[in-house]
């Protein structure tokens, strides 16, 4: 590796990649992004091999920014491509290697705190458009289905646009600046579904059907779309994709860490003075993050906060200074998820924040393992009571049980993140769950109540 | 499997599928037509479908469900399925508009919850996807209350026919609910100038360009929320950049890098 050490380069505390056109005015114009370079790295791709351009993004490092971290270039090279030469046969026609490819870029963006993927498509749409032209032609793809969450009409409306100026532009469709490459691209809103997010229940929200996770395997490369061989990245993926093109993969790491390279959009919420989008090198902590928006909101102290969103565990004001990549996040317990850092303050009552997000699980839960389905809905209501100032001492114990029965035996990822407030909720802050008991010891209260049993 | 051609065959006007009258969808077979044509195979065309229907209908009723099962040759016990899946399908009649707060913890935190609770109150008492008013009638409202709207950094957030109002207090909030039930249409916080649910449910079908729906309203407002600028704001005020990137074109070494697998 020929990295740069911290001695010999340090970038600065933000690195505006992604963000960088969102202060031009109609920043979203096709305009504007070909004033600043846009589709120049497309020219570049074309005269790449596709498996050159795997291996380049490979090689960057770039990980997923859609909450699990997955390297993208490893992703792309487990789609099935025939070998040098290769042609079907009567054997191998229904192989995966012979199937049309599929890129499908992941919108949905609902993860509670996340609202980076929704700003990203309405300030600067081209990004994500020319990294799904580069993508589709590095996996093969003729044909990319962007799924956008429905409820964010604007941010739909921008895209299209932008697809409608790119094509136009010669950008997309027919023979793509006479590489011979056609790509279709068509802009899907979704219908209000979180669990859309999970990337198989995406694929078949896409085909048409209830939005409900697949077992894997098989795995989405293999059979993914119409069951033929699909990538699944986010929005923030892709948009990063045109600049590793254009700028290579050393320069891509020199930011970022080592494992977890590149510019990240941290975004910030809750109680602090300048809520917003802060595109900062991975591994930025959140202390440094608080000093850049301006502290906390009126100086009210810190006392919880979500790395990546409700489905990562809860840190606290012990955690300013972990360092905000995949490692550093895990190391200290959480995840790094979506980099949506939703900031509460000593005012906000942690069992209340936890019931918040446990009733949005259980409204979630697309009702396809019973795990997931029936433990979100005895959690909530168990909170419920707790916040109502009806709980016991041994409720605790049984949010906890029920949590372990939740965790790991999951159709799907949904069942984990439900599990996380609560359990890192009840290790941070024990004393806060009790003592809203500490009421309820009285003989009148030890009349077994069952939660949410109406 | 259906096809496109079947689509076309199908498109004929006024039938009747299993004893629901399908005139009311006459006018929209061309762009039921039109949105199959876009995927690779029919069924994907579901969902947008059902948006169309939602424009029309205003909510997914019976024969918008006998619609889609005519269009893509599937049963309607099929599309029922669907629609009743998802959040944004209505399955009783909305008002002019949709008006959507968030509740979620975040938003609920710094005020969602008593904006909720405010406007349920100016609204007479109704609840979760009830209206105010008489639905196709000027002003009548159906609210709910939405989980996360990606929209954080700009807490708390509503929207009406999910154009967003960003940063609103009770006092606010109820000013656009007067302001919706006396037929005027408030300007959006971010994005286009309000139309009503059912027009934005065409949007949602697919289908920008049309006038009804504004046609390309897509260069309305700011390219972003000033506050979701900060950090782009304050790197340009700094003068903090990402470094420059090589002259040489990319760097292709196709050495190879151990990463491990991801937590996915």
């Amino acid at each position: 590796m020929t990295e740069p050490g911290p001695e010999e380069y340090t970038p600065d505390p933000l690195t505006p990649v992604l963000t960088r056109r969102w202060l031009l005015p109609e920043s979203w114009t096709l305009r504007h992004y070909t004033e600043l370079g846009g589709y120049e790295a497309l020219d570049t791709a074309f005269a790449t091999d596709p498996a050159d351009l795997v291996s380049l993004v490979k090689d960057s490092g770039l990980r997923g920014r859609g909450g699990a971290g997955f390297p993208t270039g490893m992703k792309w090279s487990f789609i099935p491509q025939p070998k040098p030469g290769e042609e079907p046969t009567a054997a191998t026609k229904d192989a995966p290697q012979f199937k049309p490819k599929y890129l499908v870029i992941n919108a949905d963006e609902g993860e509670p705190g996340t609202c980076k993927d929704v700003p990203l498509m309405m300030a600067d749409p081209h990004s994500l458009i020319e990294g799904c032209i580069i993508t589709s032609y590095a996996i093969r793809a003729n044909f990319c289905a962007i799924y956008v969450r429905g409820e964010v009409v604007h941010a739909l409306r921008r895209l299209h646009w932008a697809v409608k100026e790119a094509y136009d532009a010669g950008h997309l469709g027919r023979d793509i600046h006479g590489s011979g490459f056609d790509l279709d691209i068509v802009v899907h809103a979704g219908a209000g579904a979180y669990i859309c997010g999970e990337e198989t229940a995406l694929l078949d929200s896409l085909e048409g059907r209830r939005g409900q996770p697949r077992l894997k395997p098989p795995f989405p490369a293999t059979a993914g779309l119409y069951a033929a061989p699909t990538v699944v990245n986010n929005v923030e993926t892709i948009a990063t994709v045109p600049s590793i093109v254009a700028g290579g993969k050393d320069w891509f790491r020199t930011m970022g860490r080592e494992r977890s390279p590149g510019p990240k959009i941290y975004s910030l919420s809750g109680h602090v003075e300048r809520p917003g989008q802060y595109e900062a090198p991975l591994g930025t902590t959140l202390r440094e993050l608080l000093e850049m928006a301006g502290g906390m909101k009126d100086g009210i102290p810190l006392k919880f906060w979500t790395p990546g969103g409700s489905s990562t565990p809860l840190f606290t004001a012990e955690h300013l200074d972990v360092p905000l990549d995949f490692e550093g996040a895990a190391e200290a317990g959480s995840m790094l998820g979506t980099t949506a850092l939703m900031i509460f303050n000593e005012t906000v009552s942690v069992p209340w924040a936890v019931m918040k997000w446990t009733e949005f699980y259980e409204h979630e839960s697309c009702g396809k393992c019973t795990p997931c389905r029936e433990g979100c809905y005895w959690l909530a209501g168990i909170l419920r009571r707790l916040t109502e100032g009806r709980g016991t001492e041994s409720d605790i114990d049984t949010l906890l049980d029920v949590c372990s029965n939740v965790l790991g035996r999951s159709f799907c990822a949904l069942g984990d993140g439900a599990v996380s407030p609560i359990t890192s909720g009840i290790k941070y802050f024990r004393q806060e769950f009790l003592d809203l008991c500490a009421d309820q010891q009285s003989p009148a209260s030890e009349t077994p109540v069952l939660a949410g049993a109406h | 499997m259906t096809s496109t051609e079947d689509v076309a065959r199908r498109s004929s006007t006024g039938r009747t599928v299993d004893e629901v009258d399908l005139s009311i969808f006459d006018g929209q077979r061309e762009r039921a037509a039109a949105i199959v044509a876009r995927y690779p195979q029919p069924r994907s065309a579901l969902l947008p479908l059902l948006h169309l229907v939602q424009h029309v209908e205003g909510h997914v009723g019976r024969a918008g469900v006998a619609f889609c099962a005519d269009v893509l040759d599937i049963t309607p016990a099929e599309v029922s399925a669907v629609a009743t899946f998802y959040t944004m399908y209505k399955r009783e009649p909305v008002g002019e508009h949709l008006v959507s707060v968030c509740t979620n913890t975040l938003c609920a935190a710094l005020g969602g919850d008593d904006i909720y609770a405010a406007v349920r109150e100016r609204l007479g008492g109704i609840g979760h996807e009830e209206t105010s008013g008489t639905p196709g009638e000027p002003g009548s409202l159906t609210i709910e209350h939405a989980e996360c709207l990606a929209a954080c950094d700009l807490a708390p957030v509503l929207t009406v026919d999910y154009e967003f109002f960003d940063r609103q207090t009770v006092d606010s909030a109820l000013e656009i609910l007067d302001a919706l039930q006396r037929g005027e249409k408030p300007h959006p916080t971010r994005g286009a100038p309000l139309t009503d649910f059912r027009s934005v449910e065409l949007l949602l079908a697919g289908f920008f360009d049309e006038p009804e729906v504004g046609g390309a309203a897509a260069n309305a407002g700011p390219s972003a929320d000033p506050s979701t600028l900060a950090g782009a704001r304050l790197a340009e005020e700094r003068g903090w950049t990402a470094p420059p990137m090589p002259e040489r074109g990319p760097d292709r070494t196709t050495e190879s890098t151990t990463l491990p697998g991801g937590a996915s």
